[in-house]
This record gives structure tokens, sequence and C-alpha cells, in this order.
């Protein structure tokens, strides 16, 4: 990453963006209500789960809607939306993910005026349009895959605190611990910036899918997911 | 061990326009044993003397253990039905130099053909390493059943490391596709986003042409089970249970809600 363009990603991955993001738990708020996370190690174990399943997945196909963006090629994108739905057993989560990428074209078609927002179609992927975002910004795949899998436990890990009460500082500890995982996971998604899109990694994780599901059906929420 | 089977049905008309499904393949190689069998109890979409083909699969030998490969063919010809079960779990073992055991399964299941499967559980032994890979192309119009169940560990044993890896495409283009990874090995896997603790996982895909337009909702099945339509004619059964018995009810429970209805939108195959 160079000097000129760390700011750049700073802007993208920070939670004060006005994109939505922070009205969602990432599956963390049925995973308390079901109280199989209760505390800041059940917390940190959580983030884990997720970090190398669907973080995964996200920086991986964030990497690679980068490396599209950046080669001027809006076609592979209609690929890796098909690709990223196969993905995504659970309608309640492939809803969500069309949702946050919806609310980040809406903010970056402002932040940062492009051509490709105009050809992402109505309501792309999430972790496709966070892709695009770091291309336009000026940012390589890699900073693209650790935006992506940032977000993936940052606002769990900041829902937990609203919902469990959790100190906030143990909180973000337990984000700094997993800061190499994060890093590593990122170094792992830039290695498919341009694969063929069916090789992409798919890690399933059945309680997240299974989570969302059931919170879809309650009719009182903190979180929107 | 290395081990390579397959299996192919076709298709033929016979007089009055009635189909019976011919078994045209049929290549064992221990310990995967491909058997012609009567039907092992109920089958969704089927019927007794509706001509379908029915096999089973029979483990010939322990294992898979670490270092075994093995790979299974299925082809499933235009128009016609095939009913692949297995006799028993299979139960992966680690073996004697730490290598990892695979078995690759490809099936192509043709226009207008069915394809039936329901093996029986994977059990991840203390200490294994397996990889179990399923690649099924379905042309436009195919149908599928397709169970999947997997226990960690036999009766309060930690398992080892397994990965169970499922693409499904239909008229080329993806429909399904899943990657588990568990075990050991495998970060987080145990946690409240993956297994939560819960030792019996399953998943089941009904893919139905006549649902084009009409996919089933979402349904809950309990507390960790449900019926998750999927982006195609298509519906996915993801249950955690915290035994095999508990597992097999909900894989039971969604394959009726999923093929209870649609027998009756469709003609029969053959009568």
């Amino acid at each position: 990453m160079t000097g000129e363009t760390t700011a750049a990603l700073l802007l993208l991955a920070d939670g004060r963006l006005p994109a939505g993001g922070h009205a969602h738990s990432g599956g963390l708020e049925p995973s308390v209500a079901a109280d199989r996370v209760r505390d800041v190690a059940s917390l940190e174990t959580f983030l884990r789960g997720r970090a190398v399943t669907s973080g995964l997945l996200a920086a991986a196909f964030a990497a690679s809607a980068c490396a599209a963006v950046l080669a001027g090629d809006n076609g592979r994108l209609g690929v890796l939306e098909e690709e990223l739905d196969a993905r995504q057993p659970s309608p309640v989560l492939r809803q969500t993910s069309r949702k946050l990428g919806r609310q980040l074209v809406r903010a970056m078609r402002v932040i940062r005026p492009h051509d490709c927002w105009a050809g992402l179609g109505r309501s792309p992927h999430h972790p496709i349009v966070l892709g695009a975002a770091a291309a336009v910004s000026g940012l390589r795949p890699y900073a693209a895959a650790l935006a992506a899998v940032h977000d993936a436990v940052a606002g769990p890990a900041t829902a937990a605190v609203r919902l469990l009460g959790l100190d906030p500082f143990a909180t973000h500890a337990a984000l700094a611990r997993l800061g190499p995982l994060l890093d590593a996971i990122a170094a792992d998604a830039e290695r498919y910036a341009d694969a063929d899109p069916a090789h992409l990694p798919a890690g399933s994780a059945p309680l997240l899918d299974l989570a969302a599901e059931h919170h879809a059906t309650w009719e009182v929420r903190l979180f929107a997911s | 061990m290395r081990a390579a089977a397959a299996l192919g049905v076709e298709a033929v008309a016979l007089r009055g326009g009635a189909v019976r499904s011919r078994v045209a393949t049929l290549r064992s190689q221990a310990p995967l044993m491909l058997r012609l069998t009567h039907p092992k109890g109920p089958e969704p979409w089927t019927r007794l003397g509706d001509g379908a083909a029915r096999v089973c699969l029979a483990a010939g030998a322990a294992g898979p253990i670490g270092g075994d490969a093995y790979a299974l063919d299925i082809q499933v010809g235009d128009g016609s039905t095939l009913v692949l079960r297995e006799i028993s779990a299979s139960l992966l073992l680690p073996g004697p130099l730490g290598g990892q055991s695979t078995l690759h399964t490809t099936a192509r299941v043709g226009a207008g053909a069915t394809l039936v499967w329901l093996p029986e559980p994977m059990i991840a032994a203390r200490g294994c390493h397996h990889l179990t890979d399923v690649q099924v192309d379905l042309a436009a119009g195919a149908r599928l059943v397709l169970r999947e169940e997997l226990l960690l560990g036999r009766h309060g044993e930690q398992p080892g490391d397994v990965v169970a890896r499922l693409r499904i495409r239909l008229d080329g283009r993806p429909l399904l596709h899943q990657d588990l990874a568990l075990g050991p090995a495998a970060v987080g896997w145990n946690s409240a986003a993956v297994t939560g603790g819960r030792r019996a996982l399953g998943s089941l895909v009904v893919v139905d042409p006549a649902w084009a337009d009409d996919p089933p909702p979402p349904t809950l099945v309990g507390d960790t089970a449900a019926v998750l339509p999927l982006p195609g004619p298509a519906a996915l059964v993801s249950a955690l249970a915290d035994d095999a018995l508990q597992l097999r009810a909900c894989m039971d429970a969604g394959l009726a809600l999923l093929t209870a209805s649609s027998e009756d939108r469709r003609p029969g195959v053959a009568s």
C-alpha cells in the first residue's frame, strides 16, 4: 500500500461512512438471543468463525471486484454477482448483502463519482460494491480485501457492546487480537483477485445462515440483521 | 488405496410411451462397490414399478483412511431416473502416514432426468483428515435430491479435520457452492458462527424445475434447521443437531416439505 492511498482506505473502512452499516449486527443479535454469545471470550470465537467463513468470502469477492474495475472489465462483475448468490444460501443474507450494497453505491456516487456505478445494477452485493469503491479510491485488491474482512468483524463487535453491555475496551482488545488473522485473510483473499470467479472461496457458516433466518421473523429487533 | 467407480443410467423407451431407466455403466472398484438394489426405504418422487434405476453404494473395505483417493462418476442420461443410496455410514479414519483422504464425486444429470441421491452420514473420527468434493452439473429441466450428513466424531469423541465441498450448477450457471471446513485445523469451526458445538450437520438440496416461478418460502424447522430457497428453482434444507437421529428427523421433515406437493404438479415419469 502506498502512502498516498492509506487515507482513502481509512475513509472506506471507517464505521462512520454514511452507508448504513451501523444498523447491522452481522448475525450477533440472534446469536446473543440464543445464548450462543454471552461474553468477550465467546464473542471473540464468534468473530474468528465469522472472519474465516463469510469474512474471507467477502474479502475475496471485494478483491476480485476491485481487480475487475481496475482492469475496466465490468462484465466480470456480473459473473461475481452470480457466484456470490450461489454462496449465500440464506435468502435473508442475500437480501441484506444487496441492501448494504445499494446503500454503499448511493454513498459512493457522491463520494467518488465514477462510470462504474451506473453499470452495477439496482442492488449489487455489498462486497462487490466495496471492491469497486476501493478501485475508484485508488486502492489495490489487497486493500479492498482488508476493508471487507475488517467490516465483517468490526460491525458485530460494536453491536456486542450494545447488546451485551460488554466493556468497549475489552471488546476492542478482542478486535486487536484478531489483527494478525485479518491480515492473513486479506493476503489469502488477494490471491483470488484475478482468479476464475468459480474458484473463489465459499466458506459456509451454517449457524450464521440459520440465525439470520430466525432473526428476520422477530417482530422487534435492535439491528436490521 | 486409490479407487474409481462409475455409474451411468440411460432412458429406454418402452412400447406405449413409457420410459424405463437402464443402468448402462456399473463399474466398481473396491471399496466403492455399486450394486443394483430394490428400494431401500421411502423415496421421494418415485414409485415402485415406475421404471427408475436403483443402485446402492456399499463399502468394500474400511475407510476412507488418510491417504486414500476415491473418485465416483455418475451420469444420469436425458429423461432417465436414478435413485442412488448407500448401505451404511462411512467412518473417516486417520491414515498411517497422516495424509489426506479424498472422495471426488462428479454427477451429470441430463435434460428431464432425475437424480435422487441419499447417502448415509460421514462420521469424522478423531485424527481424520478428509476432503469430500461433490460437483453436480444439472441440465435445464433436471431434478435433484441430494442429502449430505456429517457427524463430528463417534460417541464422546473429538472429530478430526474434514472439508465438505459442494458445487451445483444448473444449465451452466452456479446454483449452490458451499465449502464447509470443520475440525481442529479450522479456525472458529466450533463457534456460534459455524456449529455452536453441535455435533451433527446436514444439508439437503432439492432442485425442481416446477418451482421456476414459485419457489418454496423460507421455513424454520426448529431452532437450528430451516428450508432456504436458493436463487433458482431450488431449495436447501440446512440443519444442525446434537446427534444423528435428530439430524435425520430434520432432513426428513425438510424433504417431505419440499417433495410432497411437487409430485402432484408434475406428470409421472412413467408408470
